[in-house]
């Protein structure tokens, strides 16, 4: 039985495989879970969740849980705060947290309001968590946040028995492998989870073979100085594809229709911290700089010595893409095949 | 019938803004510069478009509101003269957090009645993303974020809604009334004309004090202090394709 002291991370929709950041929200499930002295389980919710569950188990959770319905089969937002909530009608947790993503990022502040309960959005670690009282519900959680597109960064305070978070997922690690931890299904007695007025039409995405942005390790993004689909965005692509790396855009290459929103990566599209992030005719604007400049190494080629992207690159190239970066690809296939 | 539209609108500082922090952990807001939360204004905009288009059936109307002291005072004429018809103001100079402003919008939703709320994705300065998702759970109302196309149907009894997701598109269907938050690619807002700034001084402006909010619960979600960023060693630059290869190899990224 959940206690005062436990977490619960919540992972949905989930998929399978799952999300690199689904699995690294448990890190903060076990580190939150040994400031409270309490143990971490996990919700998983879904159509998937069964095989999501079985790759969450090893990742030393107390209890796994899985939770299907009829009405999360696609996502609404309504539908997955509503299984949540039932999921925890007569559990208790000190923490609800799950990775962000732009599902959790709508539900996790519904569910907030269901349990009232106050929020914290896409943290960045967990700096403290305490319960003073349990018995009269007093207890606070400091979280560290960004703020003003990355800018900066703030200590958010939550206070209560309750505190419910998202978590921004390249600053966790998964917690290490061990023995699978027990697999639970739930069943839910409600009918109905959708809400009669909302209609989930259709979803689409782009095919691509390449990694997803927020999955991969190596992320080359294709800025404006691209000059377009017949021009360098095949280049970055093909660097791309030499690496295994997910291919990335700014938001002026997503506007100009050169390549779809899923690959934005800033402020307004996919935070990523990968290991190594080529930026190519990207200029830096700081939405830009929001949403990768915690990447590992970062890598930028452009012709402007004053674009704002080197302020931030560990390695700088200030040069034509179109000759940079043919000569670039070459090279590295060269030194593949050497290898 | 004639459509209402509300639109929650954000004082934060310019979007420009380089923004200091004071000793004491807290912003320095001595030089700021404000304006209307850039994705408010898309917010705003859509709403206006929306308004526009409903005139064969019955035309619309569009307050905005603002939870905030005074000094907000400039943003809502900012917003009167892109087009909005009045404007209303939860009066108040305290640090809200996001459910407690979600519950002040629930109060001025209850008093309006709109039929739908087209609010941004998230406030530039705090970044958080939680106030329309409360607001349309607090209202149990359906919701559709993110949104880069917005369509109403059936004379304002439902809409279409395609949202901007991390997978890619989803396109779902709301029946009004409903919460639509506005992304980046869901127009270009347009700027004010100057008969546009002339009449906005003359649009009715309502003031709400706070306390006929009623209760909307304490504060619970606070931000203790503000800091910079940890300094990030300076990177080097290479002279060449060869020099760059070199680098990545030492790292082992190659
Ligand atoms: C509210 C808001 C949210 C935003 N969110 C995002 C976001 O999430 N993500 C995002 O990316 N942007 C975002 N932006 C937009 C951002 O401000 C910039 O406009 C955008 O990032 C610029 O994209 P870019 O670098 O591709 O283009 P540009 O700024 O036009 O830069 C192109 C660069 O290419 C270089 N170049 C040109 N030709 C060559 C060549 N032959 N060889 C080498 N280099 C070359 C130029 O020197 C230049 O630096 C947002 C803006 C706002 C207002
Ligand atoms: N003080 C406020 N007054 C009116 N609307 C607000 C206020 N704060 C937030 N909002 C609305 O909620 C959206 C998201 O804000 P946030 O959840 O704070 O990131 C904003 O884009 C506004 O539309």
């Amino acid at each position: 039985m959940a206690e005062h002291s436990d977490i619960l991370i919540v992972i949905g929709p989930a998929s399978s495989p799952v999300k690199k950041g689904d699995l690294a929200a448990l890190g903060l499930g076990k580190a939150a879970s040994e400031k409270t002295g309490g143990a971490f389980d996990a919700l998983v919710l879904g159509p998937h969740a069964a095989e999501a569950a079985a790759e969450v188990a090893p990742h030393g959770a107390r209890t796994v849980f899985t939770l299907d319905h009829p009405d999360l089969a696609t996502y609404t937002a309504e539908a997955y705060a509503r299984a949540a909530h039932a999921f925890l009608d007569g559990r208790t947790y000190r923490l609800i947290a799950a990775a962000t993503s732009s599902s959790t990022r709508e539900y996790l502040p519904r569910l907030a309001v269901r349990l009232d309960a106050p929020m914290a959005s896409d943290v960045l670690a967990l700096d403290d968590i305490a319960l003073d009282d349990v018995a009269a519900g007093d207890g606070t959680a400091t979280f560290t946040r960004a703020v003003f597109v990355g800018n900066l960064l703030s200590t958010v305070e939550l206070s209560g028995a309750l505190a419910i978070a998202t978590c921004r997922a390249s600053e966790f690690d998964p917690p290490e492998t061990g023995a699978a931890s027990p697999v639970e299904a739930v069943a839910l007695s409600d009918a109905s989870l959708a809400h009669p007025r909302k209609k989930f039409v259709s979803t689409s995405q782009a095919k691509t073979e390449r990694p997803e942005l927020t999955e991969a390790e190596v992320v080359v993004t294709a800025g404006r100085g691209t000059k377009g689909p017949d021009k360098g965005i095949p280049l970055a692509e093909e660097l791309a594809d030499l690496l295994g790396a997910a291919l990335g855009s700014t938001r002026a290459v997503v506007d100009a229709g050169w390549l779809p929103n899923e690959f934005q990566v800033g402020q307004t599209g996919k935070i990523i911290a990968p290991k190594l992030y080529i930026a190519i005719g990207v200029s830096g604007a700081i939405q830009h700089l929001a949403g990768m400049r915690n990447s590992k190494t970062i890598v930028a080629i452009n012709k402007d010595p004053e674009a704002p992207i080197f302020e931030v690159a560990d390695f700088g190239l200030v040069a034509d893409l179109f000759e940079a970066v043919p000569e670039l690809i070459a090279k590295v296939r060269e030194l593949r095949r050497e290898a | 019938m004639s459509l209402k539209l509300l639109v929650p609108i954000k004082r934060t500082p310019h979007r420009d803004s380089r923004i200091r922090i004071a000793a004491d952990g807290a912003l320095d807001t001595a030089n700021l510069k404000y304006e209307v939360n850039p994705f408010d204004e898309l917010a705003v905009e859509e709403a206006l478009r929306i308004k526009e288009s409903a005139e064969p059936f019955g035309g619309g109307e569009l307050v905005v509101v603002t939870v905030g002291g005074e000094a907000c005072h400039q943003q809502i004429l900012a917003a009167l003269a892109m087009g909005a018809d009045r404007a209303l103001r939860v009066d108040t100079d305290e640090p809200l957090d996001s459910a407690q402003i979600a519950r002040c919008l629930a109060v001025v939703v209850e008093r309006e009645s709109p039929d739908l709320v087209l609010t941004g994705k998230l406030a530039y300065d705090d970044e958080n993303g939680q106030v329309p998702a409360m607001l349309a759970e607090m209202l149990d109302w359906p919701q559709a974020t993110q949104a880069s196309s917005v369509e109403i149907l059936d004379g304002g009894k439902r809409a279409r809604v395609v949202c901007e997701v991390d997978s890619g598109l989803d396109e779902v269907e709301l029946e009004l009334p409903a919460v639509i938050t506005a992304d980046l690619r869901l127009n270009e807002p347009r700027y004010a004309s100057l008969p546009g700034i002339m009449r906005a001084k003359r649009k009715p402006l309502d003031v709400m004090p706070l306390a006929d909010a009623g209760d909307i619960g304490g504060g619970r979600a606070r931000v203790l202090s503000y800091r910079e960023l940890p300094p990030k060693p300076a990177g080097v630059r290479v002279e060449s394709v060869d020099e760059l290869i070199g680098k990545l190899q030492e790292r082992k990224l190659l």
